[in-house]
């Protein structure tokens, strides 16, 4: 090959980016099903554009409602839905831990046994298959409108979320430890005292601010099918079309919140 | 300190000063869970809960045999879902890119007056539930699919710009300076040395945050927002426990597919 041969070569060739996706075929059928899915999804989108032009009037009132939020004329609803959200979660939080603690040992396979394992990997999956929501309208028909559904709503949910990373962290705990404590002769109670609880501690404590706070969240929406809390009250200053103290019910909602997020920050690196 | 103290003293985890700011800091735990839950059961009604379990086996043997002729009604509903999830996903992917851009500190504009803006639309975003955003948006556009879809778009924009803002702040900075090193415009190293390092990830949030949006998608009828909430709502107000059940099972077998095809495309891209 001679010299003019190669540079010849190399300025035909040009670096091309590789394809997301190798596979040609497969690229082609998956972006040409996407784009028949979007036209037929977009298709069946029905806007009554009439309606909407009438909405945004309404639109504009809500945004007046966020720039001057009405707090005093509903301000007793508004104080009772706030109380009734915080104590559920509070309460939820409280429960759900508690229950949640002996589960998530149990749905840890390196210290339980394969019966009890099962079980509780169980009700961690059915905890965790049903929205908050749905169990909340189930609640709600059992135990009547009201908090007390709301708080066992959160408690259940609270299980399947925190009994799950609890038996994750504990199965990637450093067995040395457990290994160093199970030969002084301890026994299984003493192993998870000594061995397991120490090393989990610091993230089961974040992990339950953590949950306190979406329980919070949680809290302003199941009051929408009865379960009590900030909700409640929020759907009822919406049927009146009260947008003003819907505006001040959301503003509340949102800077609880991020003092709550502010909040588990600070506690979270105090106890590490 | 003597031999004998030595023997006498027992290994402790804590000092004692230590072990009593413990015991405080449990016993204010208590006091608060014993003052919330009295405040929380001032209302409450005893007879009702203590009732429950008759209630609950009323409501069950109710449910029973789920009406299964229900199912074809629930089709178009259920399609309806599926758009609200995937097109509000898209809207919130199309809203959401610049605003991790823009929060991200190795790619904003300027720290002191963007970043600021951008993290306070995630903030905003990520504390108010979809439902309650679809509760705004039925007033506001009315009933219907388009609501639940801007709905679910304007909740996602928090969840998956603050992801994506996170993993721009981790890219590898070497990788753009190679690609700015051989006189690429700034435009080209974005392209070229950012937005590669984030595919996988964008391509992994997005599909996580499908997968979520499914499940809040099927109860957004609930406030109006069709889809299959609507089903759930009409058949709740007349009490027909047999289509309820038929419903939940749907809604059960949704989110267990959804999750079972965003688990599959997360480990194909990871």
């Amino acid at each position: 090959m001679t010299h003019a041969d190669m540079s010849g070569a190399v300025d035909h060739r040009h670096w091309k980016r590789p394809p997301f996706i190798k596979r040609a075929w497969l690229r082609w059928v998956l972006y040409g099903g996407g784009l028949l899915y979007l036209v037929l999804a977009i298709a069946s989108v029905e806007v009554n554009w009439i309606r909407v032009w009438e909405g945004l009037e309404r639109g504009q009132r809500f945004i007046e409602g966020f720039l001057v939020p009405d707090f005093t004329s509903r301000w007793e609803d508004i104080l009772q839905g706030m109380e009734e959200s915080l104590t559920m979660s509070v309460t939820a939080t409280v429960v759900g831990v508690l229950i949640s603690i002996p589960i998530g040992i149990g749905a840890a396979r390196n210290i339980a046994p394969l019966p009890i394992y099962a079980v509780c990997r169980a009700i961690v999956a059915l905890s965790r298959s049903f929205q908050e929501i749905i169990v909340a309208i189930l609640f709600v028909a059992m135990f009547g409108f009201g908090p007390f559904a709301g708080f066992l709503t959160l408690s259940f949910a609270t299980i399947g979320f925190l009994a799950k990373l609890l038996a994750e962290d504990i199965e990637d705990i450093d067995e040395a430890q457990a290994e160093a404590v199970r030969a002084t002769g301890a026994g299984w109670w003493q192993i998870v005292n000594y061995a397991i609880q120490p090393q989990v501690m610091p993230r089961l404590i974040g992990l339950s601010l953590y949950r306190l706070d979406i329980n919070f969240r949680e809290s302003a929406v199941i009051g929408i099918v009865g379960a009590g809390g900030i909700g409640a009250t929020l759907n009822t200053a919406m049927d009146r079309y009260e947008y003003d103290s819907a505006a001040a019910i959301l503003i509340l909602i949102i800077l609880i919140v991020m003092a709550a997020e502010y909040l588990s920050g600070y506690v979270r690196k105090w106890v590490q | 300190m003597t031999m004998t103290d030595l023997a006498h003293r027992t290994w402790r985890r804590r000092s004692t000063k230590k072990e009593l700011a413990l015991w405080l800091g449990w016993l204010v735990l208590v006091a608060l869970f014993i003052f919330c839950w009295q405040v929380m059961t001032e209302s409450t009604i005893w007879a009702f809960v203590t009732d429950a379990p008759r209630q609950a086996a009323d409501i069950g043997s109710r449910m029973f045999p789920p009406r299964w002729e229900y199912i074809p009604a629930l089709l178009e509903p259920l399609w309806d879902t599926l758009n609200i999830a995937t097109l509000g996903t898209l809207l919130a992917l199309f809203m959401a890119v610049p605003v991790a851009f823009m929060a991200a500190r190795n790619t904003t504009p300027s720290t002191r007056f963007v970043r600021p803006i951008a993290l306070l639309i995630i903030v905003a975003s990520r504390s108010i539930n979809s439902l309650i955003w679809a509760l705004l948006l039925v007033a506001v556009i009315g009933p219907g699919v388009m609501a639940g879809i801007v709905a679910i778009a304007l909740r996602s924009i928090g969840f998956v710009a603050k992801l994506l803002y996170e993993a721009i702040e981790e890219i590898d900075a070497v990788q753009v300076e190679a690609v700015a090193a051989t006189g690429a415009s700034k435009a080209q190293v974005m392209d070229y040395a950012v937005v590669p390092q984030i595919l996988p990830a964008f391509a992994g949030i997005t599909v996580f945050r499908w997968d979520i949006n499914i499940r809040e998608s099927t109860v957004l009828g609930l406030v109006g927002a069709g889809g299959l909430g609507l089903r759930l709502q009409e058949s709740l107000n007349v009490l027909a426990w047999p289509q309820v059940t038929v419903i939940f099972i749907l809604i059960l077998i949704t989110v267990l597919v959804s999750e079972w095809v965003s688990a599959k495309v997360r480990h194909a891209i990871i």
